[in-house]
């Protein structure tokens, strides 16, 4: 039995049709064609499909579609405005903080949330943010500068 | 400084703002009107005999679409050695892992297709297993291939020099052993294959593998397809590290069930078949024997391994000469002999894992390095600057080192990390739980031998000038697989051309664009590179030529520097040029002005002369190696060195080790672009680390892995990591395209035995057996850690 739900995506409403048990990844990626959220495990190990529910980062996988009915979604699809980078972002790129750049959805929606709450965090409150979030090709060095450097403004 | 306006720098990545919008494809982002899902069955038994196959219940599961086994799929052995392929498409007498795949499903949805795997019934007799690599070469134990006497799928037998002689002039000799576990590559994004037949009947699969070209000869070849029939395209991968380079069942299975079905056929692994699939690095049992003169020069190695590959040879005949051959350096060693055992156990087989072959014997060797100079008494960096190879020489297995910056590396991880002020501070006796430690490293720039015997070319690379001018179009079948290629091959098309990187495209990783053997041995940058560096200097003199030509004067007179035509013998009259391209362009805006040609003028001028401006590179190794027996594994036109201290603290009650520092020297020969050469360099020390500290995978007695997921298979988080100090030493290759090599894998050399160096720096004890748990670390500080 499909329920209907609304679902704010990149504060565009949708109204949506799901089964019950399709996550908010599968709803994400599937019905909305948003595939810049990636699948790492499936069962919140790794915080690749780590996105924002209203402001707080959740992970995708673990997350049914009807749990976050009338919620607002953010995806790493909403960071760019008109084509521009955020600071986040331009921050990412100018450091080197991606490789594979599969981890780097999720890790840009962890520390979006991170510099909301805390806008100049410490390396070890940067570190603690993104411990969810695993990478396997940086050491994570670049990704904690390029963090860094957001929270400094280097990147307005 | 270097001479160049984009080489050398910190150029950003080609492929980062697709990946940080979202915008890049991974294999599972695409989705094909009518696709199908895919669905594997895999042997919940280690080894058995399998009696029958009935998958009529699936079949008849409404919405499933076919069902295929070894009937369909036939028989036709495949690996990846051609001396020993061991497996096929389905199983069909016997499994031999937990996870083998016996059959594949497509159905209109995901939960069809695995709802029908249910369905099907495989009754199987039960075979007793083998499950532990020491012992499995032993007479009476089960055997799991016909072709494996003993289990044993590969052995190797060197001796260089004379040990003998060695141990004659030896002054202090020990015998010491390292043990390690099964690891898995634990990239993010699992394996992923969407495969379809075009309306001419070719098969093209996109996967993300390491290596397209490998991959489409054995779909060819297993599906027994013409080659040029099938396509490989590689989209954006989410890292590799090895376990992606070789074909696997995901991808003969797909292309079976499209080519069955007629319909686009996707598959993406879950994280617990990535760990059932492996291909990762193996177990190593390492136990050597080393001799040291009396003034501190290595006077000897007697090497003996044995390596559990698991089920099938994959990549292993490749791992066991590596564990091997690579001791050849860094430091000058006449006398070596090595006794390599690759035995096969009811596990998932593994293969190529960053270091391939290496890493654990790199560790057991520095170990012993460090226990040998603290028995003569000597600082262990020392002992290694005493015994470090210089440029121009050649190892005692014939590899010939053109270029070295061994000293220079260890002598900067020396300095940057203050090594003398904390051995001093450490004193003669062990410190309360704080170490340092140092080792070196040493690793091949590409593979001097194809995998297949062939006189091919190793990669091609074609870059065009876009007809109407300004754009070139690099096209390569190298993979990017995160470690920056594209980027790469970016950069040396635009400083050959004299343009910006936002002039240049590259498409790669395409079966169809060009042949490049793929994403293994470190061999792109140097291999790729100078494929590319001869295409573009191909389009360079064409462009120059044929203006030349027009203006009446000699093309060396001409060349191409930031963005223009220039003359390096007085002002040229480009008056008429200029008027005819501004005659094709009447309406446009922003028109080229000024005295010199731009480079979009001279390339559309170029294509009116001559046609399309299309220039072509190529790469192979010269011929390498000496004549003994399985003397191509190790070759290399050029070899990566590094070094690399590591400082932690030791819990003494719970055994729990941190890293505190890592501070890490490459010699990466000339760094093409240098936050990606750092970025390889900590992704080593990260993932070196994980297996230093963290990593392995786990057995039950069935042979069933009983951590197969991220959270019970633990690498390093951010927490985990600290602060990670890269150091580029660059040595100017001579064989490397403006003097690059490697540093993908190389920088991974010397991780473990610093860590392992400075545990018992900080305990004062010493542990055999990887991972470093807290419970091997506890055990060790109570028996004293022999």
């Amino acid at each position: 039995m499909k329920k209907l739900i609304t679902l704010t995506v990149n504060g565009v409403l949708h109204e949506l049709a799901v089964e019950p048990r399709r996550t908010l990844l599968q709803v994400i990626r599937e019905d909305l064609g948003l595939t810049g959220t990636e699948k790492g495990c499936g069962i919140g190990d790794c915080g690749t499909c780590t996105v924002l529910v209203d402001g707080v980062a959740t992970f995708s996988c673990l997350t049914l579609a009807v749990q976050v009915e009338g919620c607002a979604v953010e995806t790493v699809e909403s960071l760019a405005e008109n084509g521009k980078l955020n600071a986040l972002q331009q921050a990412f790129v100018d450091h080197g903080a991606v490789q594979c750049g599969y981890c780097s959805p999720g890790m840009l929606m962890t520390s979006t949330e991170l510099l909301r709450r805390n806008p100049h965090p410490t390396e070890q409150e940067i570190r603690r943010a993104i411990s969810g979030n695993l990478c396997r090709c940086t050491g994570y060095q670049k990704i904690v500068e390029a963090i860094q450097a957001a929270a400094g403004g280097q990147h307005e | 400084m270097s001479n160049y306006r984009i080489l050398n720098t910190r150029a950003r990545r080609v492929d980062a703002v697709d990946k940080i919008t979202g915008r890049a494809m991974y294999t599972d982002d695409f989705q094909r009107p009518n696709m199908l899902y895919a669905a594997l069955l895999h042997s919940p038994l280690a080894h058995a005999r399998i009696l029958n196959i009935d998958t009529s219940r699936a079949e008849a599961l409404p919405g499933v679409k076919a069902v295929v086994t070894w009937r369909e799929a036939g028989t036709v052995p495949y690996g990846v050695s051609p001396a020993r392929y061991d497996e096929t498409i389905f199983c069909y007498d016997k499994v031999r892992y937990v996870g083998d795949e016996i059959a594949a499903v497509a159905a209109s949805d995901l939960d069809t297709a695995l709802e029908a795997i249910n369905l099907i019934k495989v009754n199987f007799e039960e075979l007793p297993l083998v499950l532990d690599g020491l012992t499995a070469m032993n007479d009476g134990q089960p055997r799991l291939h016909d072709q494996y006497k003993n289990n044993m799928c590969a052995e190797v037998h060197w001796h260089f020099g004379d040990i003998e002689q060695g141990r004659r002039e030896s002054h202090i000799i020990r015998t010491d052993k390292l043990t390690s576990k099964m690891q898995d590559g634990a990239f993010m994004e699992p394996q992923s294959v969407l495969a379809e037949v075009d309306a001419q009947g070719d098969l093209i699969m996109y996967s993300s593998t390491q290596a397209p070209h490998y991959v489409q000869r054995t779909l060819a070849m297993a599906l027994q397809m013409p080659l040029h029939k099938v396509r490989v395209i590689k989209p954006a991968v989410g890292g590799g590290f090895g376990p992606k380079a070789s074909c696997s069942t995901a991808e003969l299975a797909t292309c079976l069930l499209a080519m069955k079905t007629g319909r686009p056929v996707k598959i993406t692994f879950d994280r617990e078949q990535v760990f059932l699939h492996s291909r990762a690095r193996h177990q190593f049992f390492h136990t050597m024997t080393t001799g040291i003169k009396k003034d501190g020069t290595l006077s000897f190695l007697d090497h003996h391994c044995i390596l559990d590959g698991g089920a099938y040879a994959s990549f292993g005949i490749a791992t066991i000469y590596y564990a091997g051959s690579l001791l050849g350096g860094p430091y000058r060693l006449k006398n070596m002999k090595y006794d390599g055992y690759r035995v096969v156990t009811n596990k998932p087989a593994c293969g190529a894992q960053r270091g391939h072959g290496a890493v654990i014997a790199r560790a057991l060797f520095e170990v012993q390095l460090d226990r040998l100079a603290e028995e003569l008494g000597l600082d262990p960096i020392e002992l290694r600057l005493k015994n470090v190879m210089e440029a121009g020489e050649t190892t005692c297995n014939e590899l010939f080192v053109s270029s070295f910056g061994m000293r220079e590396a260890l002598e900067a991880v020396r300095d940057s990390a203050a090594w003398q002020t904390k051995r001093e501070r450490a004193g003669k006796t062990h410190r309360n739980g704080k170490g340092i430690g140092a080792a070196c490293g040493f690793f091949v720039s590409g593979a001097g031998y194809s995998i297949y015997r062939s006189r091919t070319y190793h990669c091609t690379v074609i870059t065009k000038v876009d007809e109407v001018g300004g754009g070139v179009l690099v096209q390569s079948g190298a993979a990017d697989i995160g470690q920056g290629s594209d980027t790469v091959l970016a950069m040396i098309t635009a400083e050959e051309l004299g343009i910006t990187l936002d002039d240049v495209r590259v498409v790669s990783g395409d079966s169809k664009l060009s042949v490049d053997l793929g994403a293994y041995s470190s061999r792109t940058t140097l291999m790729t590179g100078h494929a590319c560096r001869e295409a573009a200097q191909d389009v360079k003199r064409q462009i120059l030529s044929a203006i030349a030509a027009l203006l009446s004067v000699p093309p060396e007179t001409l060349d191409l520097k930031d963005g223009f035509l220039v003359s390096l013998a007085g002002p040229l009259d480009i008056s008429e040029l200029r008027r005819e391209y501004l005659r094709e362009h009447l309406g446009f805006t922003d028109l080229p002005e000024g005295p010199q040609l731009t480079f979009a003028e001279a390339g559309r001028i170029a294509f009116l002369e001559l046609g399309a401006i299309v220039g072509t590179g190529k790469y192979k190794p010269p011929p390498l190696g000496g004549s003994f027996k399985g003397a191509a594994v190790g070759t290399s036109p050029a070899f990566g060195c590094s070094a690399q201290v590591a400082e932690v603290t030791v819990d003494l009650e719970t055994g729990r080790v941190t890293v505190d520092k890592i501070t890490g020297a490459h010699d990466c020969g000339f760094a093409i672009n240098r936050t990606q050469v750092e970025g390889q360099m900590q992704g080593s020390m990260m993932m070196g680390m994980g297996e230093a500290l963290m990593e392995q995978i786990q057995y039950d007695t069935k042979g069933r892995i009983v951590n197969a997921n991220l959270a019970e298979y633990k690498i390093p988080t951010a927490l985990d990591m600290p602060h990670l100090e890269a150091i580029i030493v660059e040595s100017h290759e001579p064989h490397g395209p403006y003097g690059a090599k490697e540093v993908g894998e190389g920088a991974i050399m010397p991780v473990i035995p610093s860590i392992l160096n400075a545990i018992y720096d900080a305990t004062g004890v010493r542990i055999d057996e990887l991972p470093i748990t807290p419970e091997r670390v506890v055990a060790a500080l109570r028996t004293g850690g022999k």
